[in-house]
């Protein structure tokens, strides 16, 4: 199973990103070899849409479970409909959110906020 | 370190005002303004130094090389937004291409090309506080991108502030929503007339989808006290945080015409502000360490 | 004649002017193409509205169709498409109306479906033929239905129309301002006020159009915009003082020049030396 954080730097002792689709990098942790790569996120550059190019690249490299302190709601959609599930995250550290997740401590996340709907535009 | 976010729904309500009031009361370490289409707060927090200056690159924008253009008129007839025009050769209207790419698709020799489009310019003022702000350019669209780019800049040059004060953008379409993004509480600025009141009412909307922490103010409450009192009455059936009213005040005007926040100068809206920002920053940290 | 009104910010009374005018002038056409936040019709509150939807296309899938090249996802500039599950989504919000993945698809999986991004409501209000724009929440553009509203207007060009811009200097303000004859520039006594309209300013000059600025909320003493307007040769068509009576008025959407006379006196020598104006650059032009 691969579990995906969004993150701040290209390492396990960084923060957890406050932002989903906007993150520079993601955290995918395999549970079952514990190995960790760090996939970049091209979607951080979009004008809009971020979350849902995120979610894409997510869904493409089958990710599974997504640990993030937000998420938009065409994103969530996005993983949703690709039976992702989202757990929010508590706090900035990688390591505890992992570990939490694993002993079954992180909530399912449940406010989905608005998007930032439209961009270079009006 | 704590947001807060200042909005207003509609504009012209005072938010630069009161924000570089607050800016002036918390001797802020970190501020920064939202509202990247009319930028203001640097009129009046002056800046000693040059700022850090970034390009801010939106959507990309079509060109079309006439030396290669056949004048097929694909180009022309694909473009939903009327963008381009073949009167004096084919050629592309800057503001109304939205970069969607179709003429280039279309092309069948290569002649155009989606070439990348400053939209905006990101400024940095570093020096004992930390300012951020942007402007856009002209015909450039609202855009919650180059929002969330201010706000990232003065998180990366922010290390040790309590508290950072954030002058968003009016409206209630994207930038704002790119403004309240990860603040820990906004402030709405009301402004007591019927379309003040329907605008506070959109941007409360907006604000509780987001589940962020929020307090009311009124400003220029004697311009009407009936819709002040409807106002209040509101914040009271709703159970909304009411921060107070701060009245209309000519000197409040003048402080400014001068660079001068209102609270730099002796006046009644400078009095007042200063509750309203006291009570803004007692529920901004002891209502959290309540929780 | 279309008369444009314009400002740098909201809030420094656009709709008061456009509003005021248009009652002063009697028979004419007000527009308010500010569609995300409309407030003309809290004045006028006309009768008689008929209501017209404004769509825009978007795509629409056929999953059985859909042989998963993945082309329009990859195309799409603004994210609107997603794959998954063996079937493009898409997210309706985020879509430009490009047409470009319908145009992509081998398959004709995509095809085109019409979305309800507002509406345009058409009242009267006294001899004030009002159109309002209302943007739905969440839509990335109201261009679609500022079109609809000046295009509606083409018939009744005769009629001297007021357009009350959007705030700002962004594209949805070109839209509004292309076909007008001449443009208001309103602007506030304040430091702020002048940064503003500086912002205007440029626009009008971009688009090479006739122009005055009428001054708002003046008070005694210093005014910033009056010195910029001096300092750039910006001709002043008028000023309105701040005072209680009119801020009353305005806070209860009623209009001025309807219920009071000296505000009708105001309005009504404003509204003759704009007509000078744009007749004065008519004929010049020609």
């Amino acid at each position: 199973m691969k579990i995906a954080i969004p993150v701040d730097e290209k390492s396990l002792e960084s923060n957890v990103c406050i932002s989903f689709g906007r993150a520079p990098y993601f955290l995918i942790y395999n549970t079952n070899t514990r190995e960790s790569t760090f996939l970049d996120n091209s979607a951080a550059e979009s004008t809009g849409g971020a979350g849902i190019k995120a979610a894409q690249i997510l869904v493409d490299n089958k990710v599974s479970i997504l640990l993030t302190p937000r998420c938009g709601e065409n994103a969530a959609n996005v993983l949703k409909t690709a039976d992702v599930e989202i757990y929010k995250t508590q706090g900035d550290s990688i390591k505890k959110n992992i570990h939490d997740f694993i002993s079954g401590k992180l909530p399912l996340l449940d406010e989905i906020h608005p998007g930032f709907h439209g961009h270079g535009r009006n | 370190m704590k947001q807060l976010l200042i909005l207003s729904g509609k504009g012209g309500t005072g938010k630069t005002t009161i924000a570089s009031a607050f800016i002036k009361l918390s001797k802020a370490k970190a501020y920064a303004d939202c509202d990247v289409d009319a930028p203001n707060l640097h009129l009046i927090t002056k800046q000693s130094h040059q700022p850090k200056k970034t390009d801010y690159y939106g959507l990309p924008k079509a060109e079309i090389n006439t030396e290669l253009c056949i004048q097929c008129d694909q180009c022309r007839q694909n473009c939903r937004f009327d963008a381009i025009s073949a009167n004096e050769g084919y050629k592309v209207d800057f503001y109304a291409c939205e970069g969607c790419g179709v003429c280039e698709l279309v092309c069948p020799v290569g002649a155009v090309t989606l070439k990348p489009a400053v939209a905006g310019e990101l400024m940095l003022y570093k020096s004992e506080d930390v300012f951020s702000t942007a402007q856009l350019k002209m015909g450039s669209g609202t855009s919650g991108m180059l929002v969330t780019e201010v706000k990232k800049q003065i998180k990366s040059a922010v290390t040790d502030a309590q508290l950072a004060i954030i002058d968003g953008s009016p409206g209630i379409g994207c930038p704002v929503i790119a403004s309240l993004s990860g603040v820990d509480m906004v402030l709405i600025v009301a402004e007591p007339s019927i379309s003040g009141i329907s605008d506070m009412k959109r941007i409360i909307n907006t604000a509780a989808k987001f589940g962020t922490k929020m307090a009311i103010c009124i400003n220029k409450f004697d311009t009407s006290i009936e819709n002040t009192e409807k106002i209040e009455c509101f914040c009271k059936q709703h159970g909304l945080a009411f921060m107070g009213r701060i009245p209309f005040d000519t000197d409040a005007v003048e402080a400014i015409n001068n660079g001068q926040t209102i609270v730099d100068v002796a006046c009644v809206s400078g009095e007042a502000v200063k509750e309203v920002y006291n009570k803004t920053i007692y529920f901004l940290f002891e209502r959290e360490t309540e929780k | 004649m279309r008369i444009a009104v314009l400002s740098g910010k909201g809030g420094t009374g656009k709709t008061l002017v456009s509003v005021n005018l248009a009652a002063a002038a009697k028979r004419c056409t007000y527009i308010d193409c500010d569609v995300e936040e409309p407030n003309g019709y809290l004045f006028f509150k006309p009768k008689d509205v008929t209501e017209e939807e404004i769509p825009v296309k978007i795509p629409k899938v056929d999953g059985t169709l859909c042989n998963g090249c993945r082309k329009c996802v990859d195309f799409c500039k603004y994210n609107a498409l997603a794959y998954i599950k063996d079937k493009p989504i898409i997210f309706e919000d985020i879509c430009h109306s490009c047409g470009g993945c319908i145009l992509l698809c081998p398959e004709k999986a995509l095809t085109e479906k019409e979305k309800v991004i507002g509406k345009v409501q058409k009242g009267t209000s006294d001899q004030v033929t009002v159109y309002t724009g209302i943007l739905n929440p969440g839509e990335p553009s109201g261009i679609p239905i500022i079109k609809k509203l000046l295009e509606e207007n083409i018939p009744e060009i005769k009629k001297t129309t007021f357009i009350d811009c959007p705030p700002g200097s962004a594209c949805i303000v070109m839209e509004s301002i292309k076909d007008a004859d001449y443009c208001i520039l309103v602007a506030e006594p304040t430091l702020f006020g002048v940064h503003n309209l500086n912002m205007v300013y440029e626009l009008v000059k971009l688009f090479n159009k006739p122009f005055g600025v009428i001054l708002n909320k003046c008070l005694d003493g210093e005014n910033p915009s009056e010195k910029f307007c001096l300092e750039k040769n910006i001709r002043i068509i008028g000023r309105i003082p701040f005072d209680n009576e009119l801020g009353k008025l305005n806070s209860k959407a009623e209009i001025a020049v309807r219920k009071s006379e000296r505000y009708r006196t105001i309005f009504s020598s404003l509204l003759e030396t704009v007509e000078k104006e744009v007749h004065h650059e008519t004929t010049s032009d020609s």
